[in-house]
């Protein structure tokens, strides 16, 4: 049964609903195959992932996830299996589409894991009623509609509220809850939209039942075993990925438990899944909460929701909630293993067939992005908005809970804060919001009773108590003298010192050092799947304030990975992959790597990627409690790694500091020099290296002052924050005002830069360094020009534009800064190249510099062979480049081209200008690899759902500022055969070229057809739309412009060199080369 | 402060807050890793003479209620526990934990860590221990060592029905069980009933001639507490039945049977005590997961060569069932009842009435 050679598909780029659990996934399956002796074939258009190294899978393909490329790798590979089920809905999709394309049969391929026919029933509405009915499960009153008319007829007949969801969709894009017959149209609308079958199932609103999901497993021999159960304390109506989970179930008894249990095992049975397979349900609630026709002596009454027949984002957080490799089995399934031939690598005495027993309690909180897009609409419900998720492990949930508050970084909010709004006596909502948690927190306070909360938002009133017990003991804190027994206490309901000393009216610190001398310490616990009941060899531990502590330090030198929280925008998996690395370099050092993270979905939080995980929040407190933790009776503690956690990890350079526990790489001081404007425009003049004018403000008149001695644009934005937040580009003092003001509030209480904003090509650098010596993998050059966040750009590697002149300039400037500001590691700068003036020499000036690994990290290392983050952890450790065998310098271009292009989720984001700025908005990337830049770039596109079809018909917007920079991108569209629509300004300017045009009005309220209306036809299959600046009014038509084309899926192009491109690399043949990675790399 | 005490025979002292009534009791300290099911578990008459720990942390989260009860009283003589609920919510519920344990006078712990209680188990097996509201631990210790070994005591005379009874089928009754009780859980009848069985219930010293007095069509030996050793009489009572009519043996009912078949028992270092214990099927390989509450378990050394072991246990690969090969008998260490833990087996009741029905004439 054993496959020779399996093809895995991976799940492509990171957006809502689809994000960093399936790199996880993947690379766990790929490991599970090599341990099996069966060759790998990898594909996935992801470069930000630990799955795509070369070192993971025996044949890795970064390339675009669709049938024709699928095709021929399998020519070219001859797998003789194939398995989608670990690259989630994408994996699944495409087999479904190299089904239909008879790409399966045609090669004789064996489909591992999930059969088609269970992927149909599984996805398919009618199939699955069918398939509910069969098994004597109860089915929802619903009905599958392909037609809005169909779907009022529906509801008709069910019966207001309903439920819309869209077939064939991840993350329940498109699809919503319709409590009015308006809302009915709109999202029956937007389900069918969204489904690419152009089908939705309109289903009876179970609003405020109980939402419990099961993990299970089901071998070939038929061999089924549920993992883990979990509950969501939001009830049904909002995404499961949208809430707040917990594992195991807290209030279903053992007769509820297990009547869902037997369900779910009949369900992975009957599709005959051979792996992994999520189950959801709901589940009556108390009638005191939400009435229900039926007897409650009898069995509650349930309903099979939903099922997921492959490995899903809840299969990540079963994994490490329970510590079970979901996907590791599930791999080892595939290959033919039945549960009782696959040992647990957990205990390793025992196997894989058994259940694991969880004694302590698991919360995740997702992590959504509306720090970010604060204009976003923040209503949770059937369509999924976060990016990421943290979780907590703790021995009660409130404690559980207050630990994954800490983990969620949202502007160092703990469970206490409040909107100030509701402070001052105003009106607050209930509604499911992001902010619901901290409302609950907030009505409670203010007396609202338990049975009132629950009535009012249908969570159970066991959740709304423990909340209670939190906000009991938040009085106490108040009110009481702070004894040893109540700093205990509230220690153990996992108060931070942060908020015993907000409460109790002392600074954090006081906290911290009345609990060293009270001896109020945490200990750590195992994860081991088994309650401890068998001796257990994972190195995987939570804090907690009991009375045995199980992670005694080991012998040996150690370092601290700090990771890098959860996937958000700005700081995404890219970061992950970075802590990794460091951890893998550290045990190639010869010492042990300690990891601390949060984020379930994540390949640092395996339980074998560290030689210890600390799944903990990444504050000051936690930190330093395992660093203390790890030096027990040694006289040094180990050091701490901060520079492959993103922001997250940097932010813990000053506190380490502080507390005098040491950092290898670079120092909090080099830090400082970076990030502190005025240090660092001194060491730049000091270098004589030029920088954009500016200054660091923390006034709103000295920022007007610096505009009009620099000349505007000038671009805005805060210092210390990652991903651009609160970055703008301004244009006169109107917008400096309210930008500033903004940016004020994004610094919290730190400086915020005014810089003349350049307008030239954007440069990155990743730089390695050893203290002596500076390795340079490579310079990317970004399509847009400056003034779209890095993020958001696309960049090319090696530069299409740079003369050798320029190229030289850069690394001598790289090499100058990195040794003169003593950076250890990696360094990422940023560079604004102005174009050449005749008889000058290059015009680079400095944009920004990070002594930490960037989001480009991954993408480099691949594209360039240069094992970055292994080389930089060596240098942090004292070995220097050349020991390495590493010359110092710019690494000699590879002879291949490669693009990495930004992926966004606005379809799932309602509200959320797609417009591309400073203020980056993407959630993922994709890689496009090739021997030209037209193939890379064409592949770049594909894979970022940018591909334009021949002969489509094209929707242009575009601003007076750039219709000179389109003329000739216009003229190249008509020439291509491309058809044009364009507003009544460019429609002018189309026809004086003497082109066909066919003019729509932008006035949504006047005549028809409008913008809005050719793109929600479908008349334009691509929208070209530019606009001068946030408050001109072209940038307001051009919301709904890009709004439309956003929730139509129709790719939208804000920037005109991305645009010009995309058609050079479209009409140009799109002829590209299907290789691996090594074949690429000249291996 | 603590108002309650955990001491262990090792000496090791765990405070914690009182959540049952005052007064101390003594047992042998065992472990459950169900994290579901704790009413089920605190009465089921397996947990005689035993202080049970339950290593989900947090307990009495859904509540008491009545129709879940496998016996009619609190069977470990304590409850060590992390967290009992001052909270509870179900819609099923009744009372809270802490109430349930005083109205059935069993002392009770909270506040332990009860992890740190496990893994001292695990690694040095199950021991004595008392949990205590009124003593210092130095006290409890000393009274400790006065504790009579829980190997000793013949607990199936202190959980057997004193006299026999009738569990009615429900709905058609097709056929006539004996059940011999060492310790029955209810859900066993429950079970037998809806598939048509009418139970009757003999307590544990009966002689084989009286329950085939009853011309039943099967006989069911069931599970209870303590060391099997210690059961001559019922060994050498079910040696008589074996050959004579369908035998299926639950859990304390398996070392009965597999003790009349030659087999002999020996003390797990720290018993099986969950709802997660994967068993395999020796004939067909298929492994499903099931209930089991043991301290001891059968040597296959010196079995029948009528019988064969039918299952095994995945973990530890110890004996979970016996069958022989020509006779209709089967045993199953795990329990096939549940109540609490996973439902997947209790197909082995189909089996066992399907095993009675294939005995001619066994159709009353």
């Amino acid at each position: 049964m054993k496959p020779e050679s399996v093809l895995i598909i991976g799940s492509g780029p990171i957006v809502i609903g689809q994000a960093a659990e399936f790199d996880y996934a993947g690379t766990q399956a790929c490991k599970a195959m090599r341990e099996e002796g069966v060759r790998s074939i990898l594909v996935n258009s992801n470069p930000a992932t630990i799955m795509t190294d070369l070192e993971v899978a025996d044949a890795v393909y970064v390339e675009p996830l669709n049938v024709a490329v699928i095709e021929r790798i399998i020519q070219k590979e001859k797998p003789e299996a194939i398995l989608p089920t670990l690259g989630g809905q994408t994996g699944l999709n495409l087999a479904m589409d190299l089904h239909r394309a008879g790409i399966i049969e045609k090669y004789g391929l064996r489909l591992l894991g999930t059969p088609l026919e269970a992927i149909r029933r599984a996805e398919d509405r009618e199939l699955f009623r069918d398939m509910l009915a069969k098994l004597g499960e109860p089915v929802l009153e619903s009905e599958i509609c392909h037609t809005v008319e169909e779907c009022e007829s529906a509801a008709r007949s069910i019966g207001l509220p309903v439920v819309i969801r869209p077939a064939y969709t991840l993350g329940g894009t498109g699809g919503g809850m319709a409590f009015t017959w308006e809302q009915l149209r709109a999202v029956s609308e937007s389900g069918l939209a969204a489904s690419p079958i152009t089908q939705v199932l309109v289903e009876k609103n179970l609003l405020g039942w109980k939402e419990v999901e099961y993990e299970v497993m089901r071998d070939g021999a038929g061999n089924c075993i549920t993992i883990c159960n979990m509950e969501n304390l939001d009830p049904m109506g909002v995404h499961t990925g949208d809430s707040i989970v917990v594992a195991p179930s807290q209030t279903l008894s053992d007769k509820d438990y297990q009547m869902l249990r037997s369900a779910a095992l009949r369900i992975i049975t009957e599709l005959g899944i051979e792996g992994g397979c999520n189950v959801q349900f709901s589940l009556a609630p108390r009638k005191d909460v939400r009435d229900w026709e039926g007897d409650p002596a009898k069995p509650l009454p349930y309903y099979v929701i939903e099922v997921n027949p492959r490995v899903s984002r809840s299969s990540a957080l079963a994994s490490k909630a329970t510590g079970y490799p979901i996907a590791r089995v599930a791999a080892k399934i595939a290959c033919g293993k039945t549960l009782d031939q696959i040992p647990n690598a957990v205990t390793q005495k025992t196997t894989a067939a058994f259940e694991p027993a969880l004694d302590y309690c698991v919360v995740k909180i997702p992590r959504w992005p509306f720090d970010k897009f604060a204009l976003g609409d923040r209503r949770l419900g059937t369509q999924m908005k976060a990016t990421g998720e943290v979780m907590a492990i703790d021995r009660c949930f409130e404690a559980a809970l207050n630990k994954a508050v800490r983990s969620l970084e949202v502007g160092g909010r703990s469970l206490l804060w409040e909107r100030p709004e509701w402070r001052n006596g105003g009106e607050f909502s209930l509604e499911a919001t992001d902010e619901r948690l901290w409302a609950l927190m907030a009505a409670i306070r203010r007396g609202m009773s338990t049975m009132d909360v629950s009535r009012t938002t249908g969570v159970d009133p066991w959740f709304v108590e423990r909340l209670q017990n939190i906000v009991a003991m938040e009085k106490r804190l108040l009110t009481e003298h702070l004894d040893q027994a109540l700093l205990r206490a509230a220690k153990r309901l996992g108060f931070s010192d942060e908020m015993i000393g907000q409460l109790a009216d002392r600074l954090p610190e006081q906290i911290r050092n009345l609990r060293h001398e009270w001896d109020i310490r945490p200990v750590y616990k195992m994860v081991d799947t088994c309650a401890a009941e068998f001796d257990a060899a994972t190195p995987y531990f939570y804090s907690s304030y009991e009375s045995e502590n199980e992670a005694t330090p080991e012998p040996g030198a150690a370092a601290v990975v700090i990771g890098s929280g959860p996937i958000r925008i700005g700081q995404g998996i890219e970061f992950d992959y970075a802590s990794v690395h460091a951890a893998w370099a550290l045990q190639a050092a010869g010492l042990r790597a300690i990891m601390v993270n949060s984020n379930p979905e994540t390949v640092s939080t395996d339980f074998d990627t560290s030689d210890r995980l600390y799944f903990e929040p990444l504050d000051d407190e936690a930190v330093r409690d395992i660093i203390e933790n790890e030096q027990g009776e040694e006289p040094e503690p180990p050091a701490s790694i901060v520079q492959f956690g993103g922001q997250t990890a940097i932010n813990l350079a000053d506190p380490l500091r502080r507390a005098a526990l040491p950092i290898i790489g670079s120092s909090s001081e080099t830090i400082d020099t970076a990030e502190d404007r005025r240090l660092f425009e001194r060491f730049l003049q000091e270098l004589g290296i030029p920088q954009p004018p500016g200054a660091a403000i923390l006034t709103m008149e000295e920022a007007i002052k610096t505009a009009e001695t620099i000349g505007y644009p000038v671009l805005v934005r805060p210092s210390f924050v990652l991903g651009g937040r609160a970055m703008e580009i301004v244009q006169n003092a109107t917008e400096l005002v309210t930008f500033v003001a903004h940016a004020f509030e994004a610094a919290q209480g730190k400086p915020v830069l005014i810089d003349k904003f350049l307008e030239g090509r954007e440069v990155e650098v990743d730089a390695i360094c050893d203290g002596q010596q500076v390795l340079i993998p490579g310079i990317m050059e970004h399509i847009e020009a400056a003034g779209v966040h890095s993020g958001d750009s696309m960049a090319v590697y090696p530069p299409v534009h740079l003369d050798d002149e320029e190229r030289e300039v850069l690394r001598d400037y790289t090499e100058r800064i990195v040794l003169g500001m003593g950076a250890i590691g990696l360094t990422n700068i940023q560079y604004v190249v102005l174009p050449r003036v005749p008889g000058e020499g290059p015009r680079v000036f400095v944009l920004e510099v990070n002594p930490r690994a960037s989001r480009t990290v991954p993408f480099l290392s691949k594209i360039t062979g240069v094992p970055m983050v292994q080389l930089a952890v060596s240098a942090m450790l004292g070995r220097s480049l050349a020991s390495q065998g590493w010359p110092p310098g710019l690494w000699p271009e590879k002879p291949l081209v490669a693009v990495k292009a930004p992926v966004f989720s606005m379809s799932k984001l309602v509200g959320v200008d797609t417009y591309l700025g400073p203020e980056m908005k993407s959630t993922g990337e994709v890689m496009g690899i090739d021997r030209t830049f037209e193939g890379a770039l064409a592949k770049a596109l594909l894979s970022s759902d940018l591909a334009l079809k021949p002969n489509a018909a094209v929707l242009l917007s575009i601003s007076d500022r750039t219709k000179p920079a389109a003329l000739p991108l216009i003229r190249q569209l008509a020439e291509s055969g491309y058809r044009l629509y364009a507003t009544e300004g460019t429609a002018t300017m189309i026809e004086a070229l003497g082109l066909p045009v066919t003019s729509v009005t932008k006035v949504l309220t006047g005549g028809h057809p409008n913008v809005v209306d050719v793109i929600a036809d479908g008349s334009v299959q691509c929208v070209i739309n530019t606009s001068e600046g946030r408050f001109t009014g072209s940038l307001r038509d051009g919301f709904h412009i890009r709004r439309t084309a956003a929730e139509k899926r129709v790719p939208c192009f804000t920037s005109i060199d991305t645009a010009r491109a995309a058609i050079d690399a479209l009409t140009a043949g799109a002829s590209f080369d299907v290789a691996t990675l090594r074949e690429y790399l000249g291996q | 402060m603590p108002d309650a005490l955990l001491v262990l025979a090792d000496g090791s002292v765990f405070p914690g807050q009182s959540i049952g009534v005052e007064g101390h009791a003594d047992g042998e300290v065992v472990f459950n890793t169900s994290m579901t099911g704790y009413q089920e578990m605190l009465t089921d008459p397996s947990y005689a003479g035993q202080l049970l720990t339950l290593t989900y942390p947090m307990i009495g989260n859904y509540g008491m209620d009545a129709a879940v009860e496998e016996s009619a009283r609190i069977q470990p003589t304590g409850l060590i526990v992390r967290e009992a609920a001052t909270f509870f919510s179900h819609i099923r519920a009744a009372g809270g934990l802490s109430d349930y344990l005083k109205a059935k006078g069993v002392v009770g712990i909270s506040g332990v860590d009860t992890r740190a209680v496990t893994r001292k188990i695990r690694r040095h097996g199950v021991m004595p221990g008392t949990v205590t509201t009124h003593e210092s631990a130095e006290a409890a210790a000393a009274r400790l060592r006065g504790y009579a070994s829980y190997d000793d005591v013949n607990w199936v005379t202190t959980v057997t029905t004193d006299r026999e009874y009738d569990w009615p089928a429900s709905g058609e009754s097709r056929l006539r069980i004996a059940l011999l009780d060492g310790g029955v859980k209810r859900n066993i009848m429950r079970s037998l009933a809806s598939r048509g069985c009418a139970v009757r219930v003999f307590p544990s010293t009966t002689r084989a001639d009286e329950m085939l007095a009853l011309r039943p069509d099967g006989i069911v030996l069931s599970p209870g507490p303590g060391d099997p050793r210690l059961l001559e009489t019922m060994v050498a009572e079910t040696r008589q039945l074996i050959g004579k009519v369908p035998i299926l043996g639950i859990c304390l009912g398996h070392q009965v049977a597999a003790q009349a078949l030659g087999a002999g028992t020996f003390k797990l270092p720290f018993g099986h005590r969950g709802g997660n214990h994967p068993v395999q099927d020796t004939v067909t390989g298929r492994v499903t997961v099931t209930a089991q509450n043991h301290g001891y378990a059968v040597d296959a050394a010196g079995l029948d060569g009528a019988a064969y072991v039918s299952h095994i246990n995945l973990n530890d690969q110890t004996v979970e069932g016996i069958a022989l090969k020509t006779e209709p008998l089967m045993t199953i260490q795990y329990h096939s009842e549940a109540c609490p833990g996973p439902l997947d087996n209790d197909g082995i009741f189909d089996r066992f009435v399907g095993m009675m029905a294939a005995v001619p004439g066994g159709v009353i």
